[in-house]
């Protein structure tokens, strides 16, 4: 992990002389308790998992590509270097960006920058993030902005996107509930962002508002629903359950992998213990959808050969009681993640194997092996479905198109 | 392969790579890498073994094989309970393995000079296993047919096949240019092997010899079993490749 | 011409047990370390999953985790007076390959060696005078103590989770151990793991015989742990492809398992697979190591600088690198001068197996771990009064098998034909109640004038090195050491309830081409003096003081026990010296 420390001292010498030009923001670089304050807000907001590409050693630099349904967008530049990133912009125009969506030229900056959640912090927060960004190397690095095809391309179009889908504003407390649940939900809806994976879009790429939190998909993994949902949620897991997810990467039935891992390593690693609670009161107060389908009979054909797959195979790590091994290997009997409505990462994770996340608490990164080639589609259909209705739980089945799709899906990519 | 003065068929020999060439074999990662900072991953990654395809002979000619085949009914002769060696597969066994890695003795050391050593300094000869067998193969013929009017090994009785074996095994019926017991005792191994390794390698067709055993084939997870002493194991023997339960039966 | 590259502090030639351990000990000190590995990099996901590691004709037979041969062999005789031939193919001993070495692949069987060990030859010669030891006979000393290497002890057995019971607590005899074992501070991070029906079987036989049978030590776990570096582990599912094989679930005591994850993450820390060193450079006086020159997998040639430079090959590429480096006098035999190779030993192996009525017995003998078994000690080390015998060593026996792969455990009683319908039907009627030890009996190899390593005249490796030369033979004392062990073991296996029994005596001449453990051990031995040995009580070498070189190759001769757990501590050891020692004061810790 790059200790942000080194580049905070590089960067102090280069950030006075940008503070003294003319066009700089009227943030104090010599204030260090600002400074502070910003990049741990930096850390909440997760920037670098976008304006850093991984194993440049360029911190902020930009020109890493999001992957997003209407093509790619690359991330600018946003160290302080004056022409490639942004150390002639004015603290507003910085503001505008982060809270509004405006590029400096007013035209409108692409969701894929989560202006819609951040829009939740406030002018102070934003200020203090530009006053640690003003302390990180220069770069020069000059990034296309205008990557996504036609009609994407129009940025025109996003003022009609914003009406529908933009709701502009600081957070604001819910004076009924506690303040470590309004922590929570300013962390989650705010920096934290958490919907921009975990909940469902629309074709127009917006939030589908009703089914907050309950799961969404995206770069060719679904995220899993996050509300309190005793089935396909948090519900099971105890707040100390999550706070030891999302600090270690791992718990006592789950762990992190794909993009989450990155999430962990770059940002909820890196929170306080208090946040993390906050975020795990509010997740688990709400209630989710709190669906019950019913359970496949044992002789369904998926079930028999799902079991004996399951106890020929998977068995080895995941135990014969389907119950894994605490902090190693996942448990599949208690897994939220296994009965997701969509199974995209259940059937990748079998399809291509994984690495759970290593962290500083839990170094030990276990890998679960890939069985694409050694199982065919109905067979991964099968078995997963065993796991989604086998130790008393119920989930729909799995059909062999549906691991047939992301077997094709994922073919390409490189994660 | 070419022929050489003697007449008899000999291997080219594989070009013996002078220098730092990389030679681990069956391996996917042969470039040097640097690990730093993270424990290595790609998707995908893994080497399963490779499969014996079905199909015709891939080294033996067809003479070969019908005497392999041969053989393997001898050394495991079916019964009414478990089928013998040719139906479960041994000759396909050792025909894969020989046109593979294992028959051209790939990553041994055959550098010359070769001698003739102690019998506790091992096998010291340039031919290998496919070469043996070409030349064992051969000789048993020639001297079956010499014996028995003109009959090949795989047109004896088996009563009369049973009886050259039992010449072979204890040397005294010999082969011409070969070591016929030498031959033989690699015969039986190589049969028994492959009708007890996994049925990928052609041999041990439908896990027969896992079946007659009771060996319970690749599992992994035996802790519910571990102190249940003196019991029979019920589940069936599943091989790298599955078992039938594995796929749905959609009725 | 080699291209050079920027210095590091330390680079250590080797990232199995001992690199990993010394790596991730001097990283703590805040050194630069670089490992190099000649082979490629393993991890269980990858490398070994349950999909397809449980192949015993890919692993066991065609050992395809191991060395080839063609890129590095041996060559070997018997008899000074004999032509040495290569090892053109594996069978004594297989030497591993790659990240983790050997560790990937072992049974994981952890035994501390006795007390006596340490002090063999001052030990044996006060108790039965020096005329009872063969002439030829070579044994020595360690330079180190049984008590000094205790808490050493302790640490490997606590970061592999070795599950056992303990026999001797701080001198308390404790009933269910080793009552032969010495002295340990605490017990076993997790209990023993669970014994199937033979092994358990052969523990009441033992019993009923008036022995004290205990559980081996196993560094395949009875339970899931996490490591004192936060390492988790899970526990061993008795799958019965330990030996040969990667552990595909994270239960046996590995690098991977038990240190790499940890390692690697440190900024400090860098390594390199697929690359081969072939030389340890020395300047121009020669007692001071420069670094080491590798060769990568496309053929070129590095020089790696480094201010001190750890060996950590196995015992076989220790000797051979020091050879080839000229570092050290070459052992000459004959003349008795040198060290370098002296000293070489293997393990005395041998068993008995034993063919029940299988309307009594079923064995499933097809769930064990690599470390499973009961075991007896009464016969090893000096436990017993070797007086009436005329012979000195020992070893522990015990119903140690670890499976019952069909290829190799389809045994048929003595007598009955090897083919045929008869043989069919042996196998069928006798596969499930067949006990088969393996290593039953594990007895010491002691050290020997003639039995050494050297340089071969005539053979070379792909780089036009000569080949390391083994000159090698079973002598007299092993051969009745293992007599007497083997009948004792006999005896127990009958008590059983055996119908039948296939002893098989180890005998000379010793034979390349049959298995019996890759125990090979000495070469560079450490020891109280540089006349008599390579490195001292340190494991630093004599002659080039920045120059330390662990594993096996420092055994001065091999007891009856299993060697990893020995190699283990002794590199903590090692590592403490650097760290306390070295490190404020480089240079000779030892006055030669």
């Amino acid at each position: 992990m790059r200790d942000s420390g080194r580049s905070f001292f590089a960067g102090l010498g280069i950030a006075v002389f940008v503070a003294t030009s003319a066009s700089a923001g009227d943030s104090d670089p010599q204030e260090f308790t600002q400074i502070e304050r910003g990049r741990y807000l930096a850390v909440l907001s997760d920037c670098a998992s976008c304006h850093t590409v991984p194993g440049s050693n360029q911190p902020f630099a930009g020109g890493r590509a999001i992957e997003t349904p209407f093509g790619n967008i690359l991330a600018p530049n946003i160290t302080p270097d004056p022409e490639t990133g942004i150390g002639s912009w004015s603290d507003d125009a910085f503001d505008a960006a982060i809270r509004k969506g405006l590029r400096r030229n007013g035209s409108r900056l692409y969701p894929a920058m989560p202006y819609t959640a951040y829009t939740k912090m406030s002018r102070e927060d934003v200020l203090a993030i530009r006053a640690y960004l003003n302390t990180v190397t220069p770069v020069r690095n000059a990034v296309d902005a205008n990557t996504l095809p036609f009609p994407f391309n129009i940025r025109a179009s996003m003022r009609v996107w914003n009406m529908l889908y933009f709701n502009q504003g600081d957070y604001k407390p819910d004076a009924k509930k506690p303040a470590e649940w309004n922590r929570g939900a300013f962390l989650v809806d705010g920096p934290g962002h958490c919907g921009a994976c975990h909940t469902p879009k629309t074709f127009l790429g917006g939030d589908k508002t009703d089914d907050y939190l309950r799961g969404g998909f995206l770069q060719g993994w679904s995220a899993p629903d996050i509300t309190g949902d005793s089935r396909v949620g948090l519900g099971a897991w105890s707040a100390e359950d999550l706070v030891a997810y999302l600090k270690s990467g791992h718990n006592r039935v789950s762990a992190a992998t794909g993009p989450m891992a990155e999430v962990v390593t770059l940002s909820t690693e890196h929170m306080t213990d208090p946040d993390l609670r906050a975020i795990a009161t509010y997740l688990k107060s709400l209630s989710g959808k709190q669906d019950h389908p019913q359970t496949l009979s044992k002789e369904d054909a998926a079930m028999v050969s799902g079991g004996a797959i399951y106890r020929d195979q998977c068995s080895a790590c995941h135990g014969i009681d389907g119950k894994g091994v605490a902090e190693l290997f996942p448990s599949i009997a208690d897994s939220s993640m296994v009965k997701s409505d969509d199974p995209t990462t259940s059937i990748r994770i079998v399809l291509r194997g994984a690495r759970s996340v290593g962290t500083q608490a839990q170094p030990t990164a276990p890998g679960m092996p890939s069985y694409g080639r050694q199982l065919d589609d109905a067979q991964i259909a099968a078995v997963l479905t065993y796991m989604r209705n086998g130790w008393g739980a119920a989930a729909a089945p799995i059909g062999a198109a549906d691991v047939a799709r992301v077997r094709s899906d994922t073919a390409l990519r490189p994660d | 392969m070419d022929k050489k003065d003697s007449g008899r068929l000999y291997f080219h020999r594989r070009e013996l790579l002078i220098g730092a060439a990389y030679l681990m074999l069956g391996l996917s990662k042969a470039h040097a890498t640097i690990i730093v900072d993270h424990l290595p991953w790609t998707p995908n990654a893994g080497n399963p073994p490779t499969a014996a395809l079905p199909g015709s002979w891939v080294f033996f000619t067809r003479d070969e094989g019908r005497a392999m085949e041969a053989i393997a009914d001898r050394i495991i002769p079916p019964d009414p309970q478990t089928p013998g060696g040719k139906e479960s597969g041994s000759a396909i066994f050792i025909d894969r393995q020989l046109a593979g890695p294992y028959g051209r003795q790939d990553g041994l050391y055959v550098r010359p000079p070769f001698m003739k050593g102690t019998k506790s300094q091992g096998y010291q000869s340039e031919k290998g296993p496919a070469q043996e067998y070409r030349e064992g193969l051969a000789a048993l013929d020639l001297a079956c047919k010499a014996k028995f009017d003109g009959k090949a090994f795989a047109d004896l009785s088996d009563q009369d096949k049973d009886a050259v074996l039992k010449g072979l095994e204890s040397a005294e019926f010999k082969l011409d240019g070969t070591d016929g017991k030498a031959f033989f005792d690699m015969a039986i191994k190589d049969v028994q092997m492959g009708f007890f390794a996994d049925p990928i390698y052609g041999g041990n067709r439908d896990m027969v010899a896992w079946k007659m055993i009771g060996y319970p084939g690749s599992r992994y997870n035996y802790l519910d079993w571990v102190n249940r002493h003196n019991e029979r194991f019920p589940l069936p023997p599943v091989s790298m490749t599955g078992r039938a339960e594995w796929t749905p039966q959609t009725r | 011409m080699a291209k050079r590259l920027p210095k590091k502090d330390v680079v250590i030639i080797g990232l199995g047990w001992t690199g990993s351990v010394m790596a991730n000990e001097l990283t703590d000190e805040g050194l630069e370390v670089m490992a190099i590995e000649r082979g490629p990099w393993r991890d269980a996901p990858t490398d070994f999953p349950p999909s397809y590691m449980q192949d015993e004709l890919r692993y066991r037979v065609r050992h395809e985790l191991f060395l080839r041969p063609d890129q590095l062999t041996f060559s070997f005789r018997n008899k000074v007076d004999q032509t040495a031939l290569p090892i053109r193919s594996w069978g004594a001993f297989m030497p591993p390959n790659g990240v983790g070495g050997g560790g990937v692949h072992w049974n994981a069987e952890m035994w501390r060696f006795l007390p006596s060990d340490f002090v063999l030859k001052t030990h044996l010669t006060e108790r039965y005078g020096a005329s009872f030891l063969p002439e030829d006979m070579t044994i020595q000393d360690w330079g180190i103590t049984y008590d000094e290497l205790e808490p050493f002890y302790d640490r490997f057995e606590y970061l592999c989770g070795t599950s056992g019971t303990a026999g001797n607590l701080n001198g308390k005899i404790q009933p269910g151990g080793n009552p032969f074992e010495g002295p340990r501070a605490r017990p076993y991070p997790t209990p023993a793991q669970a014994q199937p029906f033979g092994h358990t079987l052969f523990g009441k036989a033992a019993q009923d015989l008036g022995y004290k049978p205990f559980p081996q030590p196993s560094g395949n776990l009875s339970q899931a742990y996490t490591n004192p570096l936060g390492l988790k582990m899970g526990p061993c599912t008795y799958c019965g492809f330990c030996e040969w094989f990667g552990c595909s679930n994270y239960s046996k005591a590995s690098p991977q398992t038990t240190i790499l994850p940890y390692l690697v993450r440190k900024p400090n820390f860098s390594a390199r697979d697929n690359s081969e060193v072939i030389k340890i450079n020395v300047d121009k006086s020669g007692t001071r190591a420069t670094g080491v020159t590798f060769v990568d997998s496309s053929g070129v040639e590095w020089e790696q600088p480094a201010d001190l430079v750890v060996l950590a090959a196995y015992t076989m590429f220790n000797v051979q690198l020091l050879l080839h480096s000229k570092i050290g006098k070459p052992y000459d035999p004959i003349a008795n001068t040198g060290v370098v190779g002296r000293n070489y030993t293997h393990q005395t192996i041998s068993s008995v197996n034993g063919f029940f009525d299988n309307k009594k017995y079923n064995f499933n003998p097809f769930i064990a771990s690599g470390a499973i078994g009961m075991c007896i000690d009464e016969f090893n080390g000096d436990n017993f009064d070797h007086g009436p015998h005329g012979f000195v060593g020992g070893g522990y026996m015990g119903q140690v098998q670890t499976g019952a792969r069909p290829i190799e455990s389809t045994l048929v009683p003595p007598g009955t034909p090897k083919w045929g319908a008869a043989w069919k039907t042996a196998v069928k009627e006798n596969y499930l109640s067949t006990v088969k030890p393996g290593t039953g009996v594990h007895g010491s190899f002691y050290a020997y004038r003639d039995v050494y390593l050297d340089l071969d005249p005539t053979y070379s490796d792909r780089f036009g090195r000569p080949l390391m030369r083994i000159t090698m033979d079973l002598k007299e004392n092993e051969v009745k050491q293992n007599k007497f062990l083997t009948d004792k073991f006999a005896e127990i296996i009958k008590a059983m309830g055996a119908d039948k029994l296939g002893i098989q005596y180890r005998t000379a001449p010793y034979d390349i081409s049959t298995y019996q453990t890759t125990h090979l051990n000495g070469g560079a031995i450490m020891g109280t003096a540089p006349t008599t040995s390579a490195l001292n009580r340190y494991m630093q070498s004599w002659d080039v003081s920045n120059l330390f070189v662990l594993g096996a190759s420092a055994f001065p001769q091999n007891p009856g026990y299993n060697p990893t757990l020995t190699v283990g501590a002794l590199a903590y050891w090692a590592a403490k010296a650097i760290r306390d020692k070295y490190l404020k004061s480089p240079g000779r810790l030892v006055d030669a």
